[in-house]
């Protein structure tokens, strides 16, 4: 399976990471060369075959509705790059 | 001191022979002196440690002891540690300190033991030779001595190496695709992936939420199953951690192998297994028919579908996982972004190493509208295929053996240049977290003055049977003793 | 050319629950900004998700109150965007197991009639943050408090065919909604939002037309001035020959004008697939009967009792039970007076109208429902004039004073009553008025004369200085003009 030039591209937009021309070039044969390993897939008879989302047979747990997280505000954006009054900071947004 | 296993440095600590102060500074002192040659950590916590080591010999003297109580170790550095920094091998979290544990972490700190600093990694843990790390490429301890630099493997790679170089008895790991085994394997320690749910998640940087599993890295099996004994358990903060008795995995280490059904899979003995190391495994499987096992041969059909069906899943997942890293919150964040859309895309690109964005990129295409089905859900069916060929195996026998890799510790940049040639490594241990079922990697040999890996794959939940099998082999064999020059 | 209107309606329900939907955090309204995000919520690396139970509950609730069909196993899923109020890159939502099926809801209309609206299903999702724009030296500041709560989006069929519809069924959602106890309604605090798909086609075609959609809608107003909004705009597109394109739109409910979200053209493709850090959901039948049994009454329900028990007309039962608050408030009021009717009117007329001109909710009356019970009773007994109730009522809007009969006394609102008195005072005012006595006995006609009536009154008044019962003075007056 080839993956186009335009694909890349794309995709690259979707996943929000910058490429550059060459890099596109690279990802073209890297990508071609995993999606021609994976389809491989095309080969197996899944037809009546439930899909696997999870390894393990199990159903999810349910918390009570209690409060157990204080304001930890300081020490999470002590670690933050862009912060102003408590907010983080962004290039502004147009919507 | 630095050649002791965890029992035994416990019971040192116990007798009063030494310290936890004295045991930490002397390992802390042969990381200082040997891992110029390794880079098997990336951040040393000298005064932390220090500081442990002391708490811990109090705890000591006031009667509270635990297996663990002052016994130094090493963390991935992909599990959260509270205010010490935690990379998980990318610049994207060069400076990121977090504020909180994960749960493997507080499991340890509770237990008492000491930790000497994060070991290096595969970014992301996407990798299987700990080239893609950030901060160097690891190299492994076997080799040097012929002057060659060989790869530890990965993603656990610095836990594997500075484990076989004895700077620590014990190092935290993870597993996704192998990448516990296949380090362990390639540096000739004893790892344990136990099954999908055991170990908690929390506070562990996610790779492939539904494959990731948090597990054990040590010189002996029954340095494992104490290891094991403090990271299984039921975590109220995991959604998928499994809430069951977690039994003392170190109170069957010496059951008797007699009778022990082993299945080999033809699959795993073909002809992409080089006959040196074919007969290395074999070799090992011979000595459990001393110890009284009985052995057959086996069939997982679709096993030769694993890798396909992984670099799919793994990668859609990753996609989502490593969305968060947006330089919005923490982490990487480029220099004067002019708008939004720069913020993401370059901060992303920069922070990012070229493997990461590689499977982002293939994870994002396979989730994307027109390929889902055929990649996506078609990989989650054969996935399906493959658990079901493992528990059709486990009808017939108790546990599985293979070689864990098709070769022993490659040459560093062999294999960097083709995605896919590095992703073969792990053609013998990926259809395991596909499963989710446990397996261990123990050193079964050398070829070429490098170790080989014996990989033995239970049933879910049979870690207890898999360290006792390893451990019994561990009697009568020394391949986990040797030492590499 | 005749066009056929076709809406359908999402609405996203913010649940009431303590804590947020994957988190321990608190999801109380109003709090300094980022100290309710903790380490989940900012998607902090190797954090996981674990659901809270009460959103289920909820949900269940919600399910069941719409008579829909409750999904025994649910899956969540993973929304890929990335927006800085989205933490994770993703948003955890239900696309193909949703917790609620089809069931729906009816509505009634102003001719009287009542139409059926059906629901497609309503899954449970998290909020996300806040943008807020102004005033960061040209950036934009994010606050994540608002990220993880808990959400219904409510997925209506398009079976709406005008604004009066749509108003209708977001305004019996609201009832249900608050009715449960399950979200406090509050829309101005984006409790409830509403997005708006709207399509036009030829009149009977069988055919959709192309749609948009319309997001954020916070209020019924809003609402009920963008569907014509956007009806016109669609509409004046189509008669030009142009064709509609399909696409997000905002509306600015201030200057009653809509533009395009998506200022570039950018492929949506959200990638979802099932998130592997949570597990199937299954509810079970106890957990379903728990929640039935513990239903409170619907509007559909007390509007019925309230027809029953207080008798009142269709009109009014259905106005004071559509909202659980406000009837609270009536029952608490008619648990005092007898006169129910009494009761309703004072609701709907000063009541709301106070309520109305302050931009508040029952919630925030200043008046209790005893104390308007209380003043009905006065009325009723002939204590004060309907004039004297609306200063009564003023001064416990204003909070003057709490006590109802206080306020009588201290104004002197108290009417005469007695008759003796009255009397006297009628007599002495027709002693003066001897003309306009003599024109009232020689006109004919009933109705002219009793509008003479209304002449001596203010004499009456003004002589009892406004305390004279005006039932009682209306009486006196006929018998001595002689009827």
């Amino acid at each position: 399976m080839t993956i186009s030039r335009e694909d890349i591209e794309k995709v690259a937009v979707l996943a929000r990471i910058r490429v550059d021309d060459e890099q596109v070039s690279a990802l073209e044969k890297d990508l071609g060369n995993i999606l021609d390993l994976v389809d491989q897939l095309g080969a197996a008879d899944t037809d009546s075959v439930e899909p696997m989302a999870h390894p393990l047979n199990a159903v999810q747990r349910l918390r009570a509705d209690e409060v157990t997280e204080t304001n930890q505000r300081e020490s999470f954006q002590a670690i933050a790059p862009a912060t102003e009054n408590g907010l983080y900071l962004v290039p502004r947004v147009i919507e | 001191m630095h050649n002791k296993s965890v029992a035994e440095l416990s019971r040192e600590l116990e007798s009063g022979q030494i310290s936890s102060v004295e045991l930490t500074q002397q390992f802390l002192d042969r990381i200082d002196q040997e891992d110029g040659k390794y880079n098997s950590f990336i951040t040393v916590t000298r005064e932390q440690a220090l500081a442990d080591a002391r708490a811990a010999d109090e705890q000591r003297a006031a009667g509270n002891v635990t297996p663990w109580t002052g016994i130094p170790f090493a963390h991935k550095d992909i599990f959260c540690t509270n205010g010490v920094r935690t990379t998980c091998g990318s610049k994207m979290l060069e400076a990121f300190t977090p504020p909180y544990d994960a749960t493997v972490t507080a499991n340890f700190r509770q237990a008492g033991a000491v930790c000497l600093g994060k070991t290096n990694m595969d970014e992301f843990a996407m990798g299987s030779s700990n080239e893609s790390s950030h901060f160097g490429a690891v190299t492994n301890p076997w080799g040097l001595s012929q002057g060659e630099k060989r790869v530890p493997g990965g993603s656990s790679g610095g836990s594997a190496a500075a484990v076989a170089a004895r700077l620590v008895p014990a190092a935290t790991a993870t597993d996704t695709g192998g990448s516990i085994r296949q380090p362990a394997a390639l540096c000739g320690v004893t790892g344990l992936k136990p099954t999908y749910g055991r170990v908690s998640r929390y506070g562990m940087i996610a790779f492939a939420s539904s494959l990731d599993q948090g597990g054990t890295m040590a010189r002996t099996a029954e340095d494992n199953a104490l290891m094991l004994n403090v990271m299984a358990g039921f975590d109220p903060k995991d959604s998928t951690s499994l809430d069951r008795e977690v039994p003392d995995y170190t109170a069957t280490l010496n059951e008797p192998l007699k009778g022990l059904k082993i299945g080999l899979p033809k699959e795993y003995f073909s002809d992409q297994l080089s006959p040196a190391m074919e007969q290395q495994v074999r070799n090992a499987v011979k000595e459990y028919e001393k110890l009284g096992a009985t052995v057959k041969e086996v069939s997982l059909p679709n096993a030769k579908l694993a890798i396909a069906a992984y670099y799919v899943i793994a990668p859609a997942e990753a996609s989502a996982n490593l969305s968060r890293f947006d330089g919005v919150r923490y982490g990487y964040r480029c220099e004067d972004p002019k708008d939004l859309m720069d913020l993401y895309t370059r901060s992303r690109a920069e922070g990012f190493g070229t493997e990461v964005k590689r499977r982002i990129l293939v994870g994002t295409y396979a989730l994307s509208a027109g390929y889902f089905d055929a990649y996506y859900l078609k990989a989650q069916k054969v996935r399906r295929l493959i658990q079901q060929d493992f528990i059709n195996a486990f009808k017939e026998v108790d546990v599985l053996m293979s070689p864990t890799t098709p070769s022993p510790a490659f040459i560093q940049g062999e294999k960097t240049s083709d995605p896919v040639t590095m992703y073969l490594e792990d053609v013998f241990t990926i259809a395991i977290n596909l499963a989710g079922i446990p397996a261990m990697s123990v050193p079964a040999g050398f070829v070429d003055g490098l170790p080989v890996g014996l990989q033995i794959i239970g049933d879910y939940f049979s870690e207890a049977r898999l360290l006792n099998a390893a451990h019994q082999f561990q009697q009568v064999t020394d391949w986990h003793q040797r030492e590499p020059q | 050319m005749q066009w056929d209107i076709v809406i359908g309606l999402e609405i996203h329900v913010q649940l009431a629950t303590k804590t947020k939907i994957f988190s321990g955090s608190s999801t109380a309204y109003g709090a300094e900004p980022n100290t309710q995000a903790n380490a989940v919520d900012l998607a902090m690396p190797g954090t996981l998700p674990v659901p809270n139970e009460q959103a289920f509950r909820y949900a269940v609730m919600f399910g069941l109150a719409v008579n829909a069909d409750i999904e025994r196993r649910s899956v969540f899923e993973r929304k890929n965007y990335f927006y800085p109020d989205l933490p994770k890159g993703y948003q955890t939502t239900q696309l193909e197991r949703p917790i609620v099926g089809p069931g729906f809801v009816d509505i009634e209309l102003a001719n009287g009639e009542s139409k059926r609206v059906r629901i497609h299903h309503a899954h449970l999702e998290e909020d996300a943050g806040k943008s807020l724009h102004e005033d960061f030296h040209g950036m934009t500041g994010v606050d994540l408090n608002r990220a993880g709560t808990p959400l219904i989006e409510v997925v209506t069929e398009p079976d709406m065919t005008s604004s009066e519809e749509a108003v209708a069924f977001a305004k019996k959602l609201h009832g249900i909604v608050t009715s449960l106890g399950i979200c406090d309604g509050d829309m101005s605090q984006g409790s409830m939002r509403f997005d708006v798909n709207i399509s036009l086609k030829p009149k009977g075609s069988e055919t959709l037309g192309t749609r948009t959609e319309t997001k954020n809608l916070n209020s019924f107003r809003f609402m009920e001035q963008a569907i014509a909004h956007e009806v016109e705009r669609q509409m004046d597109i189509l008669e030009d020959g142009g064709s509609i394109v399909q696409e997000t739109r905002l509306y600015n409910g201030d200057r009653d004008e809509s533009r395009s979200m998506r200022t570039k053209e950018e492929a949506n493709d959200y990638r979802y697939f099932p998130c592997p850090d949570l597990l199937p959901v299954e509810i079970d039948e106890s957990f379903i009967e728990a929640a039935r049994a513990n239903l409170p009454e619907l509007p559909d329900a007390r509007k019925a009792r309230f027809m029953d028990q207080y008798s009142l007309n269709d009109y009014d039962a259905g106005l004071l039970s559509s909202d659980s608050k406000l009837a609270a408030f009536f029952e608490e009021a008619a648990s005092h007076a007898k006169d129910a009717k009494l009761v309703a009117n004072w609701i709907q007329g000063e009541f709301s109208a106070r309520l109305n001109a302050e931009e508040k909710t029952v919630a925030d009356s200043p008046i209790t429902g005893a104390q308007l019970g209380n003043l009905v009773v006065r009325i009723a007994d002939n204590t004060i004039s309907s004039a004297g109730a609306k200063k009564v009522f003023e001064a416990l809007w204003s909070g003057e004073n709490d006590n109802v009969d206080a306020i009588i006394d201290a104004k002197g609102l108290k009417q005469v009553s007695d008759t003796g008195a009255l009397e006297a005072m009628v007599d002495e005012v027709l002693t003066g008025m001897p003309d306009q006595v003599a024109q009232y006995q020689n006109e004919e006609d009933p109705k002219k004369r009793k509008k003479m009536l209304g002449g001596f009154m203010g004499p009456l008044m003004k002589a009892s200085k406004g305390q004279g019962n005006p039932k009682l003075f209306n009486e006196i007056l006929v018998r001595k003009l002689g009827g």
